[in-house]
C-alpha cells in the first residue's frame, strides 16, 4: 500500500510534466521551452545504448569516490586528533575553522592554479566538500562520548592505541556515519558543479554541453542520472551506516 | 594482594571531595565502604583505579599506584558494557587487550558466562539484556580480567530488590578470596557483604546496621 502510494505519486509528477509541456502551457512559467518525458525518455534510452554515457558516470564516479575517500580518511583522522589532543586542538582548529565557512565550490581558483590538471582540481574540490561536515561531526561524535567506557578498558590495562580503536571509533561510529551521510550529498553537488566550471567527461560536464548546444532533453538526462547517482551512493553510505551501527537500539535508525 | 591507602586526597582545600582518607584491605579481604551520595566513595573507587589524579598513596602490595591497570578492575553501576559487543565479546575484552589468543579467550570468556548464569546469552547485546544480566556481565568480564582488586561502585543500586539479592549472592559466591574494595549506600547491603565496613568520614564500625547508621547520620 505504501509502495504504491509512492510509485503513485512519481506517476502523478511525471504525468502533470507530460501535459504541461506537451501542450506548450505558457502561464509565467513556460512550459512550452521544456522537453517533454517522452523527449527525455527517448533520449535517455538512446544514451544508455552508447559507451560515451558510462564513460562520463565512469568519471564523475572516481572523481567523487577519490575525493570522499580522501576526506573519510583524513575527516576521521583530524577529527579525532583535535577532539583528544587538546594541543593539536589548539593547534589546527583555527586554520580550518577560517577555511570551513568557504563554499567549496568558491575554491575551484584556487584549484585551478594550485593543480597541474583539472582532473587533480575536480578531485580537490569534492574533497573538502566533503571534509568539513565529517570533520565536524567526529569532532563532536568523539567529545560526546561517554567517558564510562574508555575508563572501563582503561582499567582493564588498555593501553592508549587500544583505547582508539577499541572505544573512540567503533563509539563513534554512529555520529560519524552522520557526517558522511552529509558529505557524500554535498560532495555531488561540488563535483558536478566544478565539472561544469572546468571538466573534461563527467554527468556534470555533460549536462552543461547539452545546455550550451541547445540539447534540452539531454540536460535532462543528465540531471536525472545525477539524481540517481546520488542517491544510490547516498543510499550505500546509509546501508554501510546502519550494518556497523546495528548494536544502536532501534528508535535511533529510524 | 592486599591494597593500602594513606592520607588520600582529591581535590583542593575547601572543594576536597575526600581529604586525609586511610583505608587498607588484608588480601582476600572484602571490605565496604559505605556512607550517603556524594560523600566521595566513588570518587575513593575512581582514585584507586588510578583514574583520577590524587594526593597521597595508594598501593597494591607496595607498588603503588600510578594510573589505571589492569590489576585493579573497576565495576560500575550501569553501562560499563560496550554497547556494540554483544555479552561474550565484551567478556572476551580484557582477554583480547592482554594478547589472549581467539580460540582460548573464547572458551574462556564463554565459562565465565557459564559462572554467572548467563549461558545461552553470549550472543546478546548489552541493551537486549535486563540490568541483572548486564550486571552479570560485568562480573563474568571482571572475574575474566584476573585482576589482584576488585573495585565496586554500587554494582546493584540501579536493581530491583529480587534481583539485587540474587546479585549479592552470586559475589559473595564468586569474589570469595578476592580482595574487595565495594561502596555502596545500602547499609543491609554493607552488613551482608563486607568482611568489614568503612564509614566514609568515621571510619571504621562495627558490621552492625544499627552502627551504621549512627555513623552514617553523624
Amino acid at each position: 500500500m505504501r509502495w504504491a502510494l509512492r510509485i503513485g505519486s512519481v506517476a502523478v509528477v511525471l504525468l502533470l510534466w507530460q501535459v504541461l509541456t506537451a501542450s506548450d502551457v505558457r502561464m509565467w512559467l513556460r512550459f512550452d521551452q521544456l522537453p517533454t518525458v517522452v523527449e527525455v525518455a527517448e533520449r535517455f534510452a538512446a544514451q544508455v545504448g552508447g559507451p560515451e554515457y558510462y564513460h562520463d558516470l565512469g568519471n564523475s564516479l572516481a572523481r567523487i569516490m577519490t575525493g570522499f575517500l580522501l576526506a573519510a580518511v583524513l575527516g576521521i583522522a583530524f577529527g579525532v586528533l583535535i577532539a583528544r589532543s587538546p594541543l593539536l586542538g589548539d593547534l589546527l582548529r583555527p586554520p580550518l575553522e577560517v577555511v570551513r565557512p568557504i563554499p567549496a565550490i568558491a575554491l575551484v581558483p584556487i584549484a585551478i592554479l594550485l593543480f597541474p590538471t583539472d582532473e587533480q582540481g575536480i578531485v580537490f574540490i569534492t574533497f573538502i566538500a566533503a571534509f568539513f561536515p565529517i570533520l565536524v561531526s567526529t569532532r563532536h561524535a568523539v567529545r560526546a562520548l561517554p567517558t564510562i567506557w574508555e575508563d572501563a578498558v582503561r582499567t582493564m590495562g588498555a593501553s592508549r592505541w587500544q583505547v582508539l580503536f577499541r572505544v573512540v571509533l567503533p563509539g563513534t561510529l554512529p555520529g560519524v556515519f552522520g557526517g558522511l551521510s552529509v558529505g557524500m550529498g554535498v560532495a555531488w553537488i561540488c563535483v558536478i558543479s566544478a565539472e561544469m566550471i572546468s571538466g573534461q567527461f563527467g554527468v556534470g560536464y555533460r549536462t552543461w554541453q547539452a545546455y550550451t548546444v541547445v540539447d534540452y532533453p539531454g540536460v535532462i538526462v543528465g540531471m536525472v542520472t545525477i539524481g540517481l547517482l546520488g542517491y544510490l551512493t547516498s543510499a550505500a553510505v546509509e546501508l554501510l551506516g546502519r550494518r556497523v551501527t546495528r548494536w544502536l537500539p532501534r528508535e535511533a535508525l529510524r | 594482594m592486599s591494597l593500602s591507602v594513606r592520607s588520600l586526597t582529591v581535590g583542593y582545600g575547601r572543594s576536597a571531595v575526600l581529604s586525609e582518607f586511610s583505608l587498607s584491605v588484608a588480601s582476600g579481604e572484602f571490605v565496604v565502604v559505605a556512607g550517603p551520595s556524594g560523600c566521595g566513595k566513588s570518587t575513593l573507587l575512581r582514585a584507586v583505579a588510578g583514574l583520577i589524579p590524587f594526593a597521597g598513596s595508594i598501593s597494591v602490595d607496595g607498588v603503588a599506584v600510578r594510573g589505571p591497570s589492569r590489576d585493579r578492575a573497576l565495576v560500575f553501576q550501569d553501562d560499563g558494557l560496550l554497547p556494540w559487543r554483544t555479552a561474550l565479546r565484551n567478556v572476551e575484552l580484557p582477554l583480547a587487550l592482554q594478547g589472549v589468543p581467539r580460540a582460548l579467550r573464547r572458551s574462556r570468556a564463554l565459562e565465565w558466562l557459564e559462572r554467572v548464569g548467563l549461558a545461552g546469552f553470549e550472543g546478546y547485546l548489552p541493551r537486549e539484556l535486563s540490568g541483572g544480566m548486564r550486571q552479570r556481565v560485568q562480573l563474568a568480564r571482571t572475574l575474566a580480567q584476573q585482576p589482584s582488586v576488585v573495585l565496586m561502585d554500587e554494582p546493584f543500586g540501579a536493581l530491583d530488590a529480587q534481583t539485587r539479592s540474587s546479585m549479592q549472592e552470586l559475589v559473595t559466591e564468586v569474589l570469595a578470596g578476592t580482595t574487595t574494595l565495594f561502596v555502596t549506600h545500602d547499609v543491609d547491603e554493607a552488613v551482608l557483604l563486607g568482611d568489614r565496613v568503612v564509614v566514609l568520614g568515621a571510619g571504621e564500625v562495627e558490621r552492625e546496621r544499627d552502627a551504621i547508621l549512627a555513623a552514617v547520620k553523624a
